[in-house]
């Protein structure tokens, strides 16, 4: 089980952490930054993050992940920092000896990671900037 | 006690961390100090959601305080 808050991400390395000889399969969810929110232009995200926190409950989701599918390996990393469009911010995958459990996996682990891990999201606009999901 | 402070929190307050010394009057349990940030910080009353971590863990709002611990105001999170 692969655990990280990071600075930079490479998407490239994910399939060697997950690449096992019992994986027939394995799946991977990569997070950007999108280019748009509402119509307006995000010029960069910025990301925060309670370190000690946030890998205290990567590592409990990632645990959860291995009692509810059978898992071979499980990547959950996340970057910090100032992001710009098309950079990835996350990378989340898991593998298993067959594609459903993969699958599932890797949607609870980035369904989870975005309700309970201690990050925080501030888009960068133009003249402005807003803390995504502060407020109701 | 230290308070460490995280997202639109600790812009809402102006500081990343602060300190319950000996002496202040310290909240006893998660809802006195929510009780206390929002009667300070009104601001923090309009979030969608305010949680408190006690040594780093998710804590509900009966949960006691002591001196030696770590409390984080925990904003609505939006990784990923």
């Amino acid at each position: 089980m692969i655990v990280e808050i990071v600075d930079v991400i490479d998407p490239g390395q994910v399939y060697t952490e997950l690449s096992h000889p019992n994986s027939g399969g394995s799946c991977v969810f990569v997070g950007a930054v999108r280019e748009f929110t509402n119509n307006e232009e995000v010029t960069a995200l910025e990301f925060e993050t309670y370190k000690t926190m946030a890998l205290k409950e990567m590592e409990k989701i990632a645990a959860e992940a291995t009692e509810k599918w059978k898992l071979n390996k499980e990547v959950i990393r996340h970057a910090v920092g100032k992001k710009a469009v098309e950079e990835p911010v996350v990378v989340v995958g898991a593998s298993s000896a067959h594609r459903d459990a993969c699958f599932e996996a890797c949607r609870y682990l980035i369904d989870t990671l975005k309700e309970r891990v201690p990050i925080w999201k501030k888009e960068i606009f133009k003249n402005k900037t807003v803390w995504i999901s502060a407020h109701p | 006690m230290e308070v460490l402070l995280f997202g639109i929190a600790k812009d809402i307050v102006g500081e990343s961390s602060f300190r319950f010394d000996e002496g202040d009057v310290v909240p006893k349990s998660v809802s006195e100090l929510k009780q206390k940030l929002k009667n300070t910080f009104p601001d923090l009353g309009k979030l969608s959601s305010l949680a408190v971590a006690v040594n780093s863990e998710y804590a509900n709002d009966e949960k006691g305080l002591s001196q030696g611990d770590e409390i984080a105001i925990i904003p609505p999170v939006s990784g990923g």
